[in-house]
């Protein structure tokens, strides 16, 4: 396509002929070539002072042939040295000969590729088409409450209305962020009494929210972690997990974890898999509420967990975007981490108050790294710096102060606490709504996991063709795999889904 | 999109190519080698000429006539950049700035232990495939033949034999690790990053108990009282936002705001730009300028000249604010150059040194240009030197990056500001500009900024996006919200932006005020040199042209906090202080040598 570019170009070159020739080919090519070349010419070596042949015309053959000699011969050359350690895997061939010679008529981008669109907008757009009056998304991952809408907290109302009457100031933030929100950040997930926190071995950064959070640790782990590259996920997990990773450079591996057969835990799959990681490998683990299929570990099998994960050396990266979201209690949906910690296991940690303080556009949230000691944190700080200077020099200020004030006031924390557990309670309600109302519709399916299952997702065991016909037949929007968000289920429409899953899955 | 995949005569990636100058890599030339507890993991660079030659050399050229290729035309310089070499920073440029480096590698150790062959930075993770890719972004990369495991083992392969600091084996499968290494943390070899330069300097002034002191190193606007400055109409327009019981704290789209995002590109194109009249022009709303810049380095290391060519070369002034370096090395880029842009002589702008080194850059080079109000320089080229810039440019094949930090700012005039970027658009050019809305809105914290891509025509350009969508969603997933609508409300509407306007000249008007009161109060105090600099330089920063010792004399003796490029900040002078700080200056350059 590219050559046919090419060639088109040309035709409308020779068609466009003008006066002079300037490339310094000209002289001995064929005339066809020579009126491509004046026609470049004027354009691109005219407006020169001084004008002159400097460079040949991008599309000249002498060129192609000079670079294609030229890749040749390096080619030859580096296939004979040691490929390996050439860096990146074989790709399929690239196309920059041809693209050099075609950026010139076109644009420098007529060889990008459109980017496919995220999966959950598609499922967010079709939902604004519809006109179904009845019509539910249950594919957005932000909370409503019980009349669909979206919530803003009263705390955070409250600690925006001590900000704005405070009249600070706008200056940069310190590139690690505020310290008030990293060390609230802290305690909340490490726990007020935890040794870890105490002692100050720890290093806690500002993130811009769970992504950005995981990434600066990707980027760190990428950069220090030197003995391996794997990152083992859990299979499903959140689907920006891996490119997040990808892109930070590490190599993505999988480990079983949940069994659609039950749709619950595959704890046996996961023991299995974990125990054969190779030492010193990195390995993601939920903290609760796992995305997507809302199935947690017990604390006896986190204990287990734990105890295998110490036994292979491996390097364990929590991901928190829900702590309080998930039962209500903080400390319980802390209880993973704060476990691997006490048995002496260094993680690292994302976390996020998108959810949990509803600051979803807000962007707060913190990556913590437990160190040997407080001097290896302060180096290891030094070295998170470095990473976060250069992708946004310092984070935003808005969101964290609003955490941090939320956080760090008994009142509003007080506050705080009762309204997420209010936001979980709403949605384990609904959870267990929708299950009673299956059976009165009188599904005889065993949909038990849809209780045991904790957080915003809910993972219904649903299959592609089913989710096809709650769309088509009856509004109800959803990502393919089953995945629903209870956020959008409320007591006004938890009849309604109750009744459409029964109808296609009876 | 493509066609099928040309036979194999075509070299699929310059990182082939490359390898062979991994070690000079990164940033040669200012570096000071490796922090003392580390191992020497490389010679940091055995190929830097010691005692460079002071001006005018340019690295490549200066190579032994065996490594040395002529920057012949067309495909010969493809070629040619394989010798280009150590010494891209030219010695004798960085005279000025030499010092500030050298106190501020806050990269060194990092740069150090990248510079060893490991895997590169970021660009290496796309080397490295998941298995079966995640439903974002997996589908927008080039196929990938060879399976995950297939990857392990060549990056392993990689590593160099001195790389593993941490004393345990070289990655997974080698073996069960020692059991002593269970012991000693993960991290025990992080080495300890010196802090920024800037960051430290801010640091000190605020422990210095002197109350003489002044600090004209930060880079953030000061009133005369010397106190951080909220504009009102920010003020204004926060309470508006306050007051709207209808906004909440949703998520924003990916990309941003879109009335923000229009705007701010509308701001900076111009209201009649051709470029937007013909719906070519796309937008990102980014963390401030850096995150513009950052999020444009990735798309260019993934999508420009070839697919994931980091080896094209990245050229910033010299010198540069020190982060453009950093956001192009950490996005994958490995040959960063610098290009002549001060004469320390004259105290002005090398526009002859500039333009030989677009003419001996590698076609397809990038080009970081700084709009308006260079930093640190506060040096721009007139609207004829610019012309005669995009002349070369244009020529050359040579891809313009835009760095708009100071919009408004600098001159006081939105329109006179853009003046390049909207002369680069008029002459046809595809461009990335990358906007911070820190400086001239005052929204430091708040991290406004916005990547304004101009393309060919709207088909381009929905593609570049779509592609950034995907870089943003690995970044920071959407940007945040308060400060888009700060900026976006008052863009739109015609009062309010009358009323920024005003508050934007009134910072302008200062620091142009401060330019006047120094220069006057330096030329009547008889100081020994030229002053004029101080005049012609714009925007928040002035190249005073002190040098390192007098900077340390400013500071030790003086309590006035600056960088040790001699560079300060104007917004740190204020009427009370001008004579103590005329003083000190004049001082420092009749008693320091």
């Amino acid at each position: 396509m590219l050559w046919e570019q090419q060639v088109s170009f040309m035709h409308e070159s020779l068609s466009r002929s003008s006066e002079e020739a300037q490339c310094s080919c000209f002289t001995q090519t064929p005339a066809w070539h020579r009126s491509c070349c004046s026609a470049w010419a004027p354009r691109n070596v005219a407006a020169v002072p001084g004008g002159g042949t400097r460079g040949l015309c991008p599309f000249c053959p002498y060129r192609a042939a000079a670079r294609l000699l030229v890749s040749l011969v390096v080619r030859v050359l580096l296939s004979r040295a040691d490929l390996g350690s050439c860096g990146a895997p074989r790709r399929a061939p690239s196309f920059s000969l041809t693209l050099r010679c075609s950026f010139p008529s076109s644009s420098w981008w007529s060889h990008v590729e459109m980017g496919p669109p995220d999966p959950i907008l598609g499922v967010t757009e079709a939902f604004k088409r519809d006109t179904n009056s009845k019509k539910m998304n249950l594919g957005v991952g932000a909370y409503r409450d019980d009349n669909g809408k979206p919530y803003v907290l009263s705390c955070v109302r409250k600690a925006e209305a001590m900000i704005a009457s405070k009249k600070m100031d706008k200056e940069y933030l310190p590139i690690g962020g505020l310290a008030d929100f990293t060390r609230a950040s802290a305690e909340l997930a490490l726990g007020e009494n935890s040794e870890a926190f105490k002692s100050g071995r720890y290093v806690t950064v500002q993130g811009i929210s769970g992504t950005g959070s995981l990434r600066i640790g990707a980027n760190f782990l990428q950069r220090f972690f030197k003995s391996s590259r794997d990152v083992y996920l859990p299979k499903p997990s959140w689907g920006n997990h891996t490119p997040i990773f990808r892109d930070a450079g590490l190599q993505l591996q999988a480990y079983r974890y949940y069994d659609p057969k039950t749709c619950s835990l595959d704890f046996t799959g996961a023991m299995e898999d974990i125990s054969k990681i190779p030492e010193k490998s990195i390995i993601l683990l939920h903290a609760c509420a796992h995305n997507p299929t809302g199935v947690d570990p017990r604390q006896e099998q986190w204990k287990e967990l734990a105890a295998v994960v110490k036994k292979r050396n491996l390097l364990v990266y929590f991901d928190m975007a829900y702590q309080g979201f998930a039962s209500g209690d903080i400390n319980r949906d802390a209880w993973a981490v704060r476990h691997f910690i006490e048995q002496g296991i260094n993680i690292v940690l994302s976390q996020s108050y998108a959810k949990n303080m509803g600051l979803y556009g807000e962007r707060a949230g913190a990556f913590t790294v437990i160190c040997s000691d407080a001097e290896e944190a302060k180096r290891v700080e030094s070295q998170l710096k470095i990473l976060i200077r250069p992708m946004y020099s310092n984070p935003p200020l808005n969101g964290a102060r609003i955490a941090s004030i939320i956080l760090n006031t008994p009142e509003l924390r007080k506050e705080w606490l009762v309204e997420v557990k209010g936001m979980a309670d709403r949605i384990i309600g609904m959870r267990t709504q929708l299950v009673s109302n299956l059976k009165k519709e009188g599904s005889s399916h065993n949909w038990q996991h849809i209780t045991d299952q904790i957080g915003m997702f809910c993972f219904t065991g649903l299959k592609p063709e089913q989710v096809e016909r709650l769309i088509k037949e009856f509004s109800i929007y959803m990502t393919k795999d089953g995945r629903i968000s209870m956020a959008g289920v409320t007591s006004g429409n938890v009849g309604y889904l109750a009744h459409a899953i029964h109808q296609v899955t009876k | 999109m493509h066609g099928p995949p040309l036979p194999s005569t075509v070299t699929p990636q310059h990182s082939r190519c490359c390898r062979p100058r991994r070690e000079a890599a990164v940033l040669p030339g200012a570096r000071p080698p490796p922090l003392p507890p580390l191992p020497p993991v490389i010679n940091p660079s055995p190929r830097r000429a010691p005692g460079a030659p002071t001006r005018g050399h340019r690295s490549r050229h200066q190579l032994p006539p065996a490594r040395r290729r002529a920057p012949r035309r067309g495909g010969a310089s493809w070629a040619s950049h394989q010798s280009a070499a150590p010494q891209r920073h030219r010695d004798a440029d960085v005279t000025a700035t030499a010092p500030s480096r050298d106190r501020s590698p806050p990269r060194a150790p990092a740069a150090t232990s990248r510079s060893a062959p490991g895997p590169p930075l970021i660009g290496g993770g796309r080397g490295g495939g998941g298995p079966g890719g995640s439903l974002i972004g997996g589908g927008a990369r080039p196929p990938r033949p060879a399976p995950a495991v297939k990857v392990s083992v060549s990056s392993r392969g990689r590593a160099p034999p001195a790389a593993p600091r941490t004393g345990t084996g070289t990655g997974p499968g080698t073996g069960p690790a020692p059991a002593m290494a269970a012991a000693a943390s993960i991290f025990a070899a992080v080495p300890r990053a010196p802090p920024v330069a800037v960051f430290k300097l801010t640091a000190d002034f605020r422990e210095d108990a002197d109350s003489r002191k002044v600090n004209l190193g930060v880079g953030a606007y000061r009133t005369d009282e010397g106190l951080p400055w909220v504009l009102p109409v920010v003020r204004k327009v926060e309470q508006m936002i306050a007051g709207d019981g209808k906004l909440n704290h949703e998520y924003l789209p990916i990309l941003g705001l879109p009335e923000f995002r229009a705007n701010a590109s509308r701001i900076a194109l111009g209201d009649d730009s051709p470029a937007i009249k013909e719906n070519r022009i796309g937008s990102v709303q980014s963390l401030g300028g850096t995150g513009a810049l950052r999020i444009g380095a990735e798309f260019l290391r993934r999508w420009y000249n070839g697919t994931n060519n980091t080896a094209t070369p990245v050229y910033v002034s010299s010198p540069t604010w020190e982060n453009h370096n950093s956001v192009f090395l950490d996005a994958g880029f490995k040959d960063i150059r610098t290009y002549h842009y001060w004469d320390a002589a004259k105290r002005g702008l090398d526009l002859q040194g500039l333009l030989d080194d677009m003419e001996k850059a590698p076609e397809f080079s990038i080009f970081i240009l700084h709009a308006c109000a260079h930093n640190p320089t506060g040096t721009d080229p007139t609207p004829d030197q610019w012309k005669q810039i995009a002349a070369v440019m244009k020529r050359r094949f040579l891809f313009p990056f835009f760095d708009s930090a100071y919009q408004g700012f600098a001159s006081g005039s939105l329109d006179k500001d853009a003046w390049a970027v909207r002369y680069f658009v008029s002459e046809g050019f595809e461009l990335f500009c990358a906007q911070s809305f820190s400086k001239n809105f005052g929204l430091y914290n708040e991290r406004v900024g916005n990547l304004t891509v101009v393309g060919k025509d709207a088909d381009n350009v929905q593609r570049v996006l779509s592609q950034m969508e995907k870089i943003v969603r690995t970044t920071w997933s959407n940007p945040p919200s308060q400060g888009a609508r700060i900026v976006a409300t008052t863009l739109t509407s015609p009062q309010l932006f009358a009323e920024w306007k005003d508050n934007v000249k009134t910072m302008a008007d200062r620091v142009l005020l401060m330019r006047s009161e120094l220069r006057s109060r330096l030329e009547s105090l008889g100081t020994p040199g030229t002053w004029n600099h101080i005049t012609d330089q714009i925007g928040m920063f002035s190249f005073t042209g002190l040098n390192p010792k007098q900077v340390e004399y400013m500071i030790k003796e003086k309590h006035i906090y600056l960088m040790a490029s001699g560079r300060i900040n104007m917004c740190g002078l204020t009427t009370k202080n001008l004579d103590y700080v005329a003083k000190s200056i004049h001082e420092a350059v009749t008693k320091i040598q």
